[in-house]
């Protein structure tokens, strides 16, 4: 939904004047840059040269699972501990800590789904230079440099990647205050003991020489300015620990395309970042972001993928403090003979460097190995892949009815409708608003008839007002945020005042998914879903539109898990809906902010875009980046948040948002309304079949969600994943596939006549879905289009199932026959998949499912069980198959499970070369065979 | 060949045997007659009992009915029945192709335009007939055909779904007759309120031409009235005119002799200051220490310009002193204030007109009247023009605070005297000319202003009998939670928060906005107050017929643009034309 508006304006207005100052834009001066932020400045400000760090390789201990060894600053003396692991899957690990820190800094917890398995490490080689270590499969090798200390990872010759090749590795350890009485009592007192052990090191053994070398006095840094107190606009950050960051670069020889570190409103191609600010992750409400700019948005995924023709790797970056990331490249700009080569630096303001690498080498083994890590795509009810209507606001419930009637009335499927923040009882959360929904049970029964289902927004800001039961709650159990002092932290959000409950509470975490049950959220029922809106958090009159970096989570600041508050909130309302069924239901969770790992809970959307043509074609490279980096679950506002679309640029948006995973129509209060029928007949029908095919695919899309959920592989990808080895398609951002099967090039260019889709693979073929027409891969093919085109391909040898009789909703739809779609590629092979479950529980985790391989070949079409453990049954049958790219048969037979044949009816097109077999009928979940002669 | 289905397929719920449809069909025995169908006479008692029960509850008019049957398949309406006879090739009913009979509703989508498949959900755009005994038939969508959701009120659209959907036709039907009877009612009485309206319309009309006519005459005698008044202030000030000048010139020969005994005194004064040697003479040295007085102004007063100040020659006496007096008078700064800075007079032009530019933003001025229901309209009117008169640049000089203006003249001059006797009578006599001059012309504007107010009323379109008209000049409030709506008809929609708060103008009359044909059926007010990044407040008034003129409801379906229900007997249309409908869903 939103960023801040005008409905705060009566208490806000001078505050808005000052902030929004009438423009339609980002109020750029609301964000920090790089140089506004201390500790991005400071870490910026190294330059690559040799590392002060050494490794010091008699300090290395070599364990079955882990390596460690002390890494030691020589200009001031600080030892770092480096821990490295092999984990299972080609995935190499590297933390690095301070050997002693004054006191424990941060590392990320709950976002790795379990502790990785490691794998054993062996020792290849070692003189007084470095270390060589296997990393077991295909020779690959970890150099351990000691002076200076770099890592290398290696295959065979080539490097992979380096480690502080740069000798950018800047740590910054935890100091007291000298300014301090503790600092003065402290520093004497270690003067003291350094005295007292330098007397006891006369026995002069191993072990003590050891301890006098770890005791070796710290040179203190000169302080610079902002490092225990940094001032943005009129706030003040405290900071009581002074500087903590750190930062490391990494080398990638022969790599010169980059991916990810969503969440960016730029291209799918990272760019090189010398010439600006670094790319920003810090979770932040930026109220109208700009495109082609590496601010920070709503959500942060701190995963990098580097790619070339012959292997994909990936960087991981555990670290949840504001990060930004450098990026350079030797070939940038320039047509250089060199071996080009891309140079990364990821720098946070605290915590620890705990750095995942995944050696690949292919795309789909970074996905399985990032997957491993995080997790993969929560597996959605099927309505949730449906049609999505949203607005700000739905008024009342008489709305509510005259929009659902309105779907009816144009015949335009959908399973959803929302209600933003106007529905509550003044933004308290779990009410509603009496005047406007005196009876929410009748509204959702109401929808419950048509089979259609509700989402209620539930954003973490919790109005500060004792009259509220919810506020009362957590307040008496302890459970807000606190604010530096102690007390609890309270900013400026839709409700005026308002808490901000700490999510990184688990037993918070757990009170607040019990307050989604049916009886303590009053008025909803089994078919009301969650939006968490706001989640970054979302604070009107902090830092940056955010929460203060010295607030407190229990010990921890809110400097130390800033881009984990997100996460966290996802994680416990997507919890409290699976709770409210006793375990049953698959719940369905929208959230703004997001983190590594956030696709366990559900979707994520682009925020408060715009209607505007920018934000239409940007909606692509956003969630290719977010699909990546293992959130599948991705969509942008159909039509732009802000402004009104005109009737085109709507259009347009509903064409290639129903080839978006997340498909939802959403609109500022201020806007004009926006339903589908408001803009003329001809549009009403473009929206309508546009919407119609998103119905006619759901099977497809439910298969794909099915697949990243066991693989953790994006369901809208890039074409280079498919095609890794064809340059042409590394920086291809405006056409996509949807699984590898079919390719959408949507026109997103305003009175587009045409566009140019490449159709990747040489040794491909391309069927277009609408006429069937076969086009050959490896070209760049115009395509006419008009205002009813959505160019779709269906790869050939490739099979996919639809239901062609799109009904009022997807639920309406569950028993519905299947029209299987065979086209046929140059071998006159192809194959596919089926999956069929309940549609909304967790049932197919108890083997509830049916999922069969559907495959052409020797002109026989047959359907094989590839879960033969699992069991369920389905009313659905085959009703149609259409083969494309066949030639005329004679004969048609088809064999069911119990070894019955007959004959098929069936039509011949030569002049498309399609061949429709009539209404063969067996059951979807059953053994067949169709024989063509 | 299509083979019959086998193996795991034949116990398929959605496998649908084409099949023909037995149906009890209800009519009005006279016009089935009249319409000459094939009409088969097999009744079934059982759902005859039921049929008799919804035709006694339906039919009013009617004395002789008949229950009938007729096969036809699923879903085909009766006006198509003849394109589905059994056993013979069907053809869609595009034309596009011919299929063996027993593939029509077969769940098979063999024609495009999906005629084949009336009564299953198999094409995507096929339209399933619903009958609905006892209520209106109705066509649906073939995809709500088996999807669990109710659609048809007789529930034939859901006969192989599991869904349990009670037949609720005869209800719908008693329903929609009772409140079709309502409206029928509403409509009636509605209509006779209308022919009132209509009837006072027309006299209103005609009252309002003949007080029109009344006013054009008396506006004819106060133009008159005013012509004669000018002539006798135009004569009257003429003499009152040349006093005050005679009065005002022998005031400035007064204030002029004073003056130039002034100057001369300084002048003296300053000799006596520049002659420092007192040597009774002014010489070149002592007039160069005062550099003030350098011609061209470049910093530095040189002796050649000193002595051309003093007209060629090295000094001067007094009496001499007088040329060069002339000369430097207005830059000679006495020493004794030579180093205080003269402070700067005056006020810029544009301070003094500064709370005159304010009353510019008009948008402000509307808050700011004082309200009283009766007065309004008024006001708008004034409202307009005062921001007329505020472009006027004679109304901002009168407007001038005069203090301002008066005190640099006269700072130590003293007050002209009084005017003598003979002067002020001159001017009380004119004054009086003026003032009933003034006053004539008032009444005259106000006559003016009348007659286009008359104007604009009888020419306004209140609907093709005026009866709308009765809504001019009148306000409707609607209360809700927070606010108070006001319409005024052909004025203004107002919102003001019901626990104070100032006004908001959600649109001025704009015009008649209803579909051709029904124009008058909806009201448009547009450009009221502006929304923040958003367009100006409009409001659409829909209208239905109704015994009394009120606002109904009030909505604000998109930011901004607001939908009001307003019922009126002058949207009431005739019974006559109403009656046909009520009994329109008799016809099955």
């Amino acid at each position: 939904m939103a960023a801040f508006t005008e409905r705060m304006a009566p208490v806000l207005l001078l505050w808005l004047a000052a902030c929004v100052s009438g423009t339609l834009a980002v109020e750029r001066a609301n964000f920090k840059t790089c140089d506004q932020s201390a500790f991005c400045k400071r870490q910026r400000a190294l330059n690559p040269g040799e590392s002060p760090y050494r490794a010091l390789l008699e300090t290395m201990e070599l364990t079955n699972t882990r390596l460690t060894l002390q890494l030691k600053n020589d200009k001031n003396k600080v030892r770092l501990l480096l821990e490295l692991y092999r984990l299972q899957g080609n995935i190499t690990r590297v933390k690095i800590n301070e050997l002693k820190p004054l006191k424990p800094r941060y590392e990320v917890p709950d976002v790795l789904v379990r502790e990785p398995p490691t794998e054993p490490l062996s020792l290849l080689s070692q003189d007084e230079n470095g270390v060589v270590l296997s990393l077991g499969a295909e020779s690959q090798r970890v150099i351990v440099s000691a002076r200076p200390f770099r890592l290398d990872i290696m295959e065979g010759r080539d490097v992979l990647l380096s480690l502080n090749s740069r000798g950018l590795l800047a740590f910054e350890h935890l100091r007291l205050r000298k300014d301090t009485f503790s600092y003065l009592i402290t520093s004497t007192l270690a003067s003291v003991w350094n005295n007292v052990t330098s007397v006891f090191s006369r026995q002069a053994d191993r072990e003590a020489e050891d301890a006098d070398l770890q005791d070796e006095a710290i040179l203190e840094e000169k302080d610079e300015d902002g490092m225990w107190e940094e001032t943005y606009k009129s706030f003040t950050d405290s900071k009581p620990n002074g500087p903590t960051s750190i930062g490391l670069d990494f080398s990638l020889p022969g790599v010169e395309h980059v991916y990810g570190i969503p969440e960016h409103a730029d291209n799918l191609r990272l760019k090189t970042t010398n010439n600006g600010d670094p790319y920003r992750l810090y979770n932040l409400d930026v109220f109208q972001y700009e495109l082609d700019n590496p601010m920070a948005l709503y959500g942060s995924v701190p995963v990098m993928l580097a790619h070339n023709a012959q292997r994909t790797t990936g960087m991981f970056w555990l670290n949840a403090a504001e990060t930004w990331v450098d990026i350079s490249s030797n070939t940038a700009g320039k047509g250089s003979s060199e071996t080009p080569q891309t140079d990364v630096r990821w720098f946070s303001e605290s915590g620890i460097i705990d750095v995942f690498i995944m050696l690949g080498p292919t795309p789909k083994d970074v996905f399985s190995q990032y997957a491993s890590l995080t997790g993969t795509q929560a597996f959605p009810p099927l309505a949730a892949l449906a049609y999505h209507q949203c607005r700000w606001n739905y008024n009342d419930q008489e709305d509510v009815q005259l929009v659902d009637a309105g779907f009816d009335e144009h015949d335009i499927p959908y399973d959803f409708i929302w209600l933003d923040i106007e529905h509550t009882d003044g933004k308290r959360y779990f009410t509603w608003d009496a005047n406007k929904f005196p009876a929410p049970k009748e509204m959702l029964q109401a929808l419950m008839d048509k089979k259609r289902k509700m989402v209620t927004i539930v954003d973490p800001h919790i109005k500060v007002d004792s009259s509220y039961k919810i506020h009362n709650e957590i307040k008496s159990q302890g459970f807000y945020t606190k604010n530096k002092d102690g007390g609890d932290y309270e900013g400026w959000c839709w409700p005026g005042s308002a808490g901000y409950p700490d999510f990184t509470r688990e037993d918070m975490r757990a009170w607040w998914a019990s307050k989604f049950a049916f009886d303590q959220y009053e008025g909803t029922m089994e078919n009301v879903y969650t939006w968490n809106d706001m989640n970054e958090p979302s604070i009107f009159n902090g830092p940056e539109i955010t929460m203060h970096k010295d607030a407190k989570h229990g010990d921890w600041e809110h400097r130390d898990l800033h881009n984990l508050y997100a996460f966290y909130v996802h994680k416990a309302t997507a919890e409290g809906l699976i709770l409210r069924s006793g375990g049953v239901e698959r719940p369905f969770v929208l959230a703004r902010g997001f983190f590594a790992g956030s696709q366990r809970y559900g979707a994520v959307w682009t925020g408060d875009n715009a209607a505007e043509w920018g934000h239409l074609k940007v909606s692509i490279p956003m969630c290719l980046s977010l699909g990546l980096v293992g959130i599948s679950f991705c969509g942008a506002d159909v039509g732009g948040f802000f402004k009104s679309p005109s009737s085109e640029l709507l259009v347009r948006w509903y064409q290639t948002g129903a080839y978006q995973p997340f498909f939802r129509a959403h609109a500022h209060l201020d806007t004009a309304r926006r339903e589908p029928w408001l803009f003329g007949p001809e549009n009403t029908a473009l929206i309508r079949e546009a919407v119609r095919q998103r119905y006619t695919l759901l099977p497809y899309w439910y298969q794909q969600f099915y697949h990243a959920y066991r693989t953790g592989h994006p369901v809208m990808r890039p074409l280079w994943v498919e095609y890794p080895q064809d340059p042409a398609t590394y920086a291809l951002e405006d056409e996509f596939l949807i699984g590898k099967d079919l390719l959408v090039h949507p026109v997103t260019e305003e009175g587009a006549t045409g566009v140019t889709a490449y159709l990747p693979g040489k040794e491909e073929v391309w069927f277009d879905v609408h006429t069937f027409q076969k086009h050959n891969g490896g070209q760049n093919l115009y395509i006419p289009v008009t205002m009813s085109s959505i160019p779709v391909f269906q790869r050939g040898g490739s099979i996919i199932p639809r239901k062609l009789r799109v009904r009022r909703s997807s639920t309406c739809m569950e028993h519905d026959p299947y029209t299987v779609y065979v086209a046929l590629g140059h071998q006159r092979a192809a194959e596919g998949e089926l999956y069929i479950d309940d549609g909304h529980t967790f049932n197919f985790e108890k083997e509830e499912f049916i999922h069969r391989k559907l495959s052409f070949v020797n002109n026989h079409l047959s359907s094989v069980n590839l879960a033969p453990d699992a069991h369920f049954s389905t009313h659905s049958t085959i009703e149609r198959v259409v083969i494309l790219g066949a030639s005329k048969p004679t004969k048609v037979t088809l064999k069911t499970a119990d070894g019955q044949t007959s004959q098929l009816d069936f039509d011949f097109d030569a002049s498309t070369s399609v061949l429709t077999l009539r209404k063969p009928g067996m059951n979807a979940g059953t053994d067949w065979t169709v024989m063509l002669q | 060949m299509l083979t019959k289905q086998q193996g795991g397929a034949s116990s398929n719920a959605q496998c649908i045997i084409p099949e023909l449809q037995r149906e009890v069909r209800l009519r009005v025995a006279i016009s089935l007659s009249s319409r000459g169908r094939k009409i088969d006479n097999i009744s079934e008692s059982r759902n005859m009992a039921k049929a008799c029960q919804c035709l006694i509850a339906l039919l009013l008019l009617s004395a002789a009915v008949s229950a009938v049957e007729v096969q036809r398949p699923r879903g085909v309406p009766l006006s198509k029945k003849h394109f589905y006879v059994e056993g013979k090739p069907f053809t869609c009913l595009d034309g596009s192709l011919t299929i063996p009979f027993d593939r029509v509703n077969d769940d098979y989508c063999d024609c495009q335009d999906g005629s084949d498949e009336p009564g299953t959900p198999a094409c995507p755009n096929g339209s399933f007939h619903c009958t609905n005994a006892g209520h209106r038939p109705t066509f649906i969508p073939s995809s709500r055909i088996n999807d669990g959701v109710c659609d048809c009120c007789d529930a034939t659209d859901e006969f192989n779904s599991g869904a349990s959907c009670p037949n609720t036709c005869r209800e719908l039907g008693r329903k929609e007759k009772e409140s079709l009877q309502k409206l029928a009612e509403i409509a009636k009485e509605g209509f006779i309120l209308k022919q009132q309206l209509i009837q006072e319309a027309k006299r209103g009309l005609e009252e309002k031409k003949a007080k029109a006519f009344e006013l054009e005459a008396s506006k004819k005698q106060l133009e008159e009235k005013v012509e004669a008044l000018r002539t006798v202030k135009e004569s009257a000030e003429e003499p009152e005119k040349e006093a005050k000048g005679r009065h005002l010139k022998a005031w400035e020969d007064q204030k002029a002799a004073v003056r130039a005994e002034k100057d001369k005194a300084r002048m003296a004064e300053v000799f006596l200051e520049l002659d420092d040697d007192g040597d009774g003479l002014v010489s070149l040295t002592e007039l160069q220490s005062h550099s003030e007085l350098d011609t061209d102004s470049d910093g530095s007063f040189t002796e050649t310009e000193a002595q051309a100040l003093l007209g060629g020659m090295d000094k001067v006496d007094m009496v001499a002193f007088e040329a060069v007096w002339k000369d430097i008078k207005d830059k000679y700064i006495s020493e004794a204030q030579a180093t205080v800075e003269t402070p700067q007079e005056g006020t810029p032009h544009g301070e003094t007109r500064e709370p005159l530019s304010d009353n510019d933003s008009e948008h402000y001025s509307e808050g700011e009247i004082p309200e009283e229901d009766d007065d309004q309209e008024e006001e708008e009117e004034e409202e307009d023009e005062e921001e007329e008169e505020d472009d006027d640049p004679d109304e901002a000089d009168y407007n001038r605070p005069p203090a301002v203006q008066e005190k640099k003249d006269d700072e130590d001059e003293g007050t002209m005297p009084p005017y003598d006797e003979e002067t002020q009578n001159l001017i009380g006599t004119a004054q009086k000319a003026r003032e009933q001059f003034d006053e004539a012309e008032r009444a005259l504007r106000e006559l003016d202003d009348q007659l286009k107010s008359l104007e604009k009323e009888t020419s306004s379109d209140f609907g093709p009998s005026a009866e709308f008209a009765y809504l001019y000049s009148q306000c409707y409030d609607l209360t809700t939670s927070e606010y108070v709506y006001r319409l005024c008809p052909f004025n203004r929609v107002t919102q003001k928060p019901k626990h104070g708060g100032s006004e908001t103008s959600l649109g001025t009359w704009g015009h008649w906005d209803g579909p051709e044909g029904d124009v008058h059926a909806v009201m448009k007010y547009e450009n009221g107050m502006g929304c923040w990044q958003g367009p100006n407040r409009s409001t659409t008034v829909k209208l239905k017929c109704g015994k009394e003129t009120t606002v109904t409801s009030t909505t604000e379906p998109s930011r901004c643009e607001y939908l009001m229900e307003f019922t009126t007997p002058a949207l009431c249309q005739d019974p006559k034309i109403v009656d046909p409908m009520l009994h329109e869903h008799i016809e099955l």
